[in-house]
């Protein structure tokens, strides 16, 4: 016997009540990261010892920089799922954790910012 | 109750005990390579940022780049994506049904391994040769 009610049952989102989506976002972002990790390789490999101005002209050309911004969004985001795996594995005290959640977040977001700032300044010039 | 405890239960060893499989090892090396990959980003936003800020900070970059533990790290950086990007494919395939068990898993786990290494490899050859990176 079962002790869950049955809308718990249905609703399928387990004890966390967030289901599969953690799981899920973590594929589809390791998916998309797939071919987009393999143009920055390729780019960033054609740019190597060349000067900044030559980083700056490949970033002025609008697909490349749109490219970029989706690639640094969806790294970082495929980063914040995977560092939470490994916080919510080893970190037991809950102080700790959330604390480390918070930080991973907030890691997140400065360089994902300064980045993309970076980023706009090389596009518009 | 007291009688039983004079009987020492078997223990089950952790992990260090084991003999190391192939994907074992792979499993945390890819949980490894994440975590340098994330620390990686860091380098990425300096590139980007330094880009950004004209021709001396660029040259920063490059000099720090340049310098033997700079192109250490790199290197590092460079096989870690290689790693993540090859077994985190081999893991979206697992996903998907394909290659599950113990023969096939063990085959593409050194694959993965091979391929990392010598992808890293050749990345650095290109660089040096046409990059213009000095050794």
């Amino acid at each position: 016997m079962s002790l869950e009610t049955p809308l718990h049952r249905v609703q399928g989102l387990g004890a966390a009540h967030s289901g599969t989506q953690h799981f899920w976002r973590q594929r589809i972002t390791a998916v998309a990261l797939v071919p987009l990790s393999i143009w920055f390789a390729v780019s960033a490999l054609n740019l190597v010892g060349a000067p900044g101005s030559d980083v700056d002209m490949f970033f002025q050309h609008p697909m490349n920089a749109a490219l970029m911004g989706i690639f640094v969004v969806i790294l970082l985001y495929h980063m914040v799922l995977g560092l939470q795996s490994v916080i919510d594995d080893y970190v037991h005290h809950d102080g700790w954790k959330i604390l480390c959640l918070l930080l991973n977040r907030g890691f997140a977001i400065v360089v994902g910012v300064a980045s993309i700032i970076a980023l706009l300044r090389i596009a518009i010039g | 109750m007291a009688e039983q405890k004079q009987h020492p239960r078997p223990l089950s060893p952790h992990l260090q005990i084991y003999r190391w499989p192939v994907t074992m090892a792979t499993s945390i090396t890819h949980r490894a390579t994440g975590i340098a990959l994330s620390a990686g980003t860091l380098l990425l936003a300096w590139w980007l940022i330094a880009a950004a800020s004209g021709p001396e900070a660029f040259a920063k970059f490059q000099a720090a780049a340049a310098n033997p533990i700079g192109e250490i790290v790199l290197f590092g950086f460079v096989w870690s994506l290689a790693f993540h990007l090859l077994n985190g494919i081999r893991h979206l395939a697992w996903d998907l049904g394909y290659g599950f068990d113990v023969a096939t898993a063990n085959r593409t786990g050194i694959l993965v391994i091979t391929l990392s290494v010598f992808a890293a490899i050749a990345v650095f050859i290109f660089a040096y040769k046409h990059g213009g990176l000095h050794l």
